[in-house]
């Protein structure tokens, strides 16, 4: 599996990064590499293993479906970039 | 008596108690020696006022005969723990300005058990790297240079700033957080200890996340008491973090007795790759030379699928870390960077905010995440991860615990290993397995190269057993004897 500038650029949108298209062939580049040298786990025959979910043996805990925090508009906002009375401000999204 | 900043953790707890100094002393040693340090870089900020306002109660109660464990004792934070108030980066620029509203657990407990936050580390950006030079605040200096050189060292990473600090005697001791090796790698590198505990054993509650399957903060320090001393206070069970286990936190120290004799040690031997340089295999020879003498017992044993530890990490951990970092948006916390609409203001502010080695990760894990791709990649370095975390079971049937270098050389020039990421990545060789497994894994200084430079041996433990390893790497630590001090050549 070979990366071209065309899926850099793809998985760039995926991952909202916005990449000047001078970088494309340079980074397609060097995510060949990466994705050469992890092809090796395809050494091993895996079709009957399970993959991990969970490194440590317990189930998920479960607890009381109850609010337990919340009503804190000043701490959920104070570090936005722009807002007004409590609330995120974005560009518009809707025309 | 010697510098207040030469202390150990467990010598300046005892000073406190008997009042041969003061709490406020204390801090203001470690403050002057974080000013003279400045050319380091180990901090991204310092909280020297913070200090001593919590000195100051601590001396209090010191007085009133209510101290707690950690009562005193001034510590630095690595800049990815969310701290209340105070300026937490992660490293990147994206999070510009970014004062958390909360506390993290583990800083919480530290402060909860009376210990003094000196301020906050330097780190690799997200904590992606081993050299801690992908810092939007710029690289940190290893206070270690090779013998008549003055070439300034990495030292090491993620928890470059938190090792270096250590290392310079401008903190007691530190957090870190080890995703791959990001705690042992730098401590073996700067000459002092470090554990990353079992998964699930702190809180990953108010951490900035990179890879959640793996990341786990530990205790760095400059012996392995002050570690054991240090996770203590740090671990706890929270119901904040739905993966922190239930389980008791025994009493580490109290396992030190210093006896390993009929110990089964394991040798693995998967971790003698090719070309690993003479001086590391002769580390390790010592080592294990170290607890037979001390009357244990080396087993060799096999854990077969080593060498594809590092290609699945990386592909679980960018894949991880693609996700986790899709909150930096511009909107709630952080750096904005306007564009034409909503969509190229995210665009651009994660382009001006990710520096190349985040990007480089969070392009590759959506890449393996994308459609088509899931399976043959996620799925796949999950089933290899499955494999190694059986293999170490398997050993474990025979073995108490395991022993091995803790990274592939000592600490390198800075600059020299930036241009090839592959290389950069294998620093974590050694390290990696035990993420991938959720195993807790310490390094322990084991003695300084021809050149100098130290090196640190790393022992693998069965999940929640941090107890034997505090206990053999003691046992370590006493057979290299004393680290020497680096030196003092960066103060001004």
């Amino acid at each position: 599996m070979s990366v071209d500038k065309t899926t850099v650029k793809r998985v760039a949108k995926l991952a909202r990064l916005a990449f000047p298209e001078e970088r494309l062939e340079p980074m397609a580049g060097e995510l060949n590499r990466i994705l050469a040298w992890v092809e090796q786990l395809n050494e091993v025959d895996t079709s009957s293993v399970e993959p991990m979910t969970s490194v440590v043996k317990v189930s998920l805990k479960m607890r009381e479906d109850v609010v337990t925090d919340g009503n804190q508009p000043i701490a959920v906002t104070e570090n936005a970039p722009e807002g007004e009375d409590h609330f995120f401000a974005v560009p518009k999204v809707v025309e | 008596m010697s510098e207040l900043t030469d202390l150990t953790i467990a010598d300046a707890r005892d000073g406190l108690k008997k009042k041969s100094f003061s709490a406020r002393e204390l801090a203001d040693a470690h403050i002057k020696a974080i000013e003279k340090g400045r050319a380091l870089n180990a901090f991204v900020t310092e909280t020297p006022d913070l200090a001593r306002k919590m000195a100051l109660e601590s001396d209090r109660r010191i007085a009133a005969g209510e101290a707690r464990p950690l009562e005193g004792l001034p510590l630095g934070i690595k800049d990815l723990f969310c701290t209340k108030e105070v300026l937490t980066t992660a490293g990147s620029h994206i999070l510009d300005g970014f004062k958390p509203p909360y506390e993290s657990t583990v800083t919480r407990n530290l402060w909860d058990a009376g210990a003094v936050m000196l301020g906050k580390l330097n780190m690799d950006e997200f904590a992606m790297g081993s050299s801690n030079e992908t810092s939007y605040y710029g690289p940190v200096t290893n206070p270690w240079r090779r013998k008549g050189a003055n070439t300034k060292l990495v030292p090491g990473g993620s928890s470059g700033g938190s090792a270096a600090a250590v290392a310079a005697r401008m903190v007691l001791g530190a957090t870190g957080t080890d995703t791959g090796g990001s705690i042992r790698q730098p401590a073996a590198v700067t000459g002092i200890a470090g554990i990353k505990p079992t998964y699930g054993r702190c809180s990953r509650w108010g951490i900035v996340a990179f890879a959640s399957s793996l990341d786990q903060a530990g205790p760095m320090a400059r012996t392995v008491r002050d570690c054991a001393i240090m996770l203590k206070a740090m671990a706890s069970h929270d119901p904040m973090d739905s993966t922190s286990v239930n389980v008791r936190v025994p009493d580490y120290e109290r396992a030190m007795t210093g006896e390993v004799r009929g110990l089964r040690v394991g040798i693995p031997k998967e971790y003698r790759i090719d070309g690993m340089p003479a001086e590391i295999e002769a580390l390790w020879q010592k080592g294990i030379q170290w607890l037979k003498d001390a009357g244990a017992q080396i087993v060799d044993v096999s854990l077969p699928h080593t060498k594809y530890a590092l290609p699945a990490y990386y592909i679980v951990a960018p894949a991880e870390a693609s996700s986790n970092l899709a909150r930096y948006d511009g909107v709630r916390y952080g750096l904005r960077v306007p564009g034409k609409d909503i969509i190229s203001m995210y665009e651009n502010t994660r382009a001006a905010g990710f520096g190349r080695e985040v990007q480089r990760r969070i392009l590759i894990g959506t890449y393996v995440l994308s459609a088509g791709y899931y399976d043959a990649y996620y799925i796949k370095a999950q089933k290899l991860r499955t494999l190694i975390a059986q293999d170490f079971d398997q050993a474990f049937e025979k073995v108490d615990v395991l022993l091995t270098p803790t990274a592939p050389g000592p600490a390198f020039g800075i600059g020299e290993k930036t241009d090839d990421p592959i290389s950069m990545y294998l620093n974590d060789v050694f390290t990696v397995t035990v993420n991938l497994a959720g195993l807790p894994g310490i390094s322990v200084p084991a003695g300084l190269n021809n050149e100098g430079l130290p090196l640190g041996l790393q022992l693998i433990g069965k999940a929640f057993d941090e107890s034997t390893l505090f206990r053999v790497g003691e046992v370590i630590e006493r057979s290299a004897g004393p680290t020497p001090r680096p030196g003092t050549w960066w103060e001004v």
